[in-house]
């Protein structure tokens, strides 16, 4: 009898399942599924309001260097400085430290308030200037609505997530949650972060009052 | 392979030293930022130039905090193409609407 060659492969390959195709847990690879359908909201946001900025050349300029640009750039090295935190976090959390993740976390919370306490203040300001989501005083009617609408969905994102780090840090103190918890959360935080990259440049700096 | 085993094989390049260097080079960027804003460009090339800047603080981002650098490059082909054609099909989309705004404008 003549042996039969067959294509079927070994047990051991990686076809055989048991292997994950990235490298990486479940969790990880649906956080990052998730950021990717994220970043698709904030792009439509983004584009839209790149646009009106472009086809609008009276679009209200109400941003002057104190309290607006100063207030807004501490804001964006607030958040990075979260993330930098974040990065320490997670770096702990893969050597199992658990004292100093908690510590590093807490520390990145703290930074997220700071960064809703400055960006609060700066709407009240605005509002107070007469500014609202259905009324601009300088002009152009979008302005109020595209301000509030971007910024307002972002701090909607700092908000969870500082939610989202309160419950991972103290479930991760507590022996609850792994390693992966901590740079799952580590992901979305950067990923606010990153969004506010684009931001801060589009929403005050590309209206600046000289 | 057990999760953390995974962690640790994606974190194998991320160094403490190399993170910092990637926050101070990102504290630059934001600094070069708020002095285009003073230069009274055109919107448009005000808008390409920050637009330019941003998209290099989120491959920064992305590479070192988000780590993407040390996983496994299927992901970044799964991910990213398919992000960047969504995004410019927006843009594409888009485009005739925000051109018939400036038509339609009052002179």
């Amino acid at each position: 009898m003549h042996d039969v060659k067959t294509d079927v492969a070994p047990l051991d390959s990686a076809w055989s399942g048991g292997a994950p195709p990235f490298a990486m847990g479940s969790k990880k690879l649906g956080m990052w599924l998730f950021l990717v359908s994220d970043t698709l909201t904030f792009s439509a946001l983004l584009i839209v309001y790149s646009y009106s900025r472009i086809t609008n050349p009276d679009w209200p300029k109400p941003f002057p260097m104190y309290p607006a640009i100063v207030f807004s750039t501490t804001m964006t090295v607030v958040l990075l400085a979260s993330s930098l935190t974040m990065v320490m976090g997670v770096m702990a959390a893969q050597r199992n430290d658990r004292k100093a993740t908690v510590k590093w976390m807490i520390a990145t919370m703290v930074g997220g308030l700071a960064f809703m306490g400055l960006h609060l203040r700066e709407w009240f300001h605005l509002i107070e200037e007469g500014c609202t989501i259905t009324h601009n005083p300088w002009g152009t009617p979008q302005f109020g609505a595209v301000f509030f609408g971007i910024t307002g969905m972002h701090m909607t994102h700092v908000l969870i997530g500082v939610i989202y780090l309160g419950i991972v840090a103290t479930g991760y103190g507590r022996g609850k949650f792994s390693a992966e918890d901590v740079e799952v959360n580590g992901l979305y935080w950067h990923f606010v972060d990153l969004v506010w990259m684009f931001v801060f440049p589009l929403i005050y700096l590309m209206s600046v009052k000289y | 392979m057990h999760t953390h085993a995974l962690a640790e094989q994606a974190h194998a390049g991320a160094t403490v030293k190399a993170n910092l260097y990637i926050w101070f080079g990102l504290i630059a960027i934001t600094g070069l930022e708020v002095f285009l804003a003073y230069e009274e460009l055109p919107p448009t090339v005000m808008l390409t130039m920050l637009m330019g800047l941003s998209l290099l603080k989120a491959f920064m981002i992305m590479s070192y905090f988000m780590h993407l650098k040390f996983e496994k490059f299927t992901l970044v082909l799964w991910l990213v193409p398919s992000m960047i054609f969504c995004i410019g099909m927006m843009m594409i989309f888009f485009y005739p609407e925000a051109y018939r705004l400036l038509q339609l404008r009052p002179h």
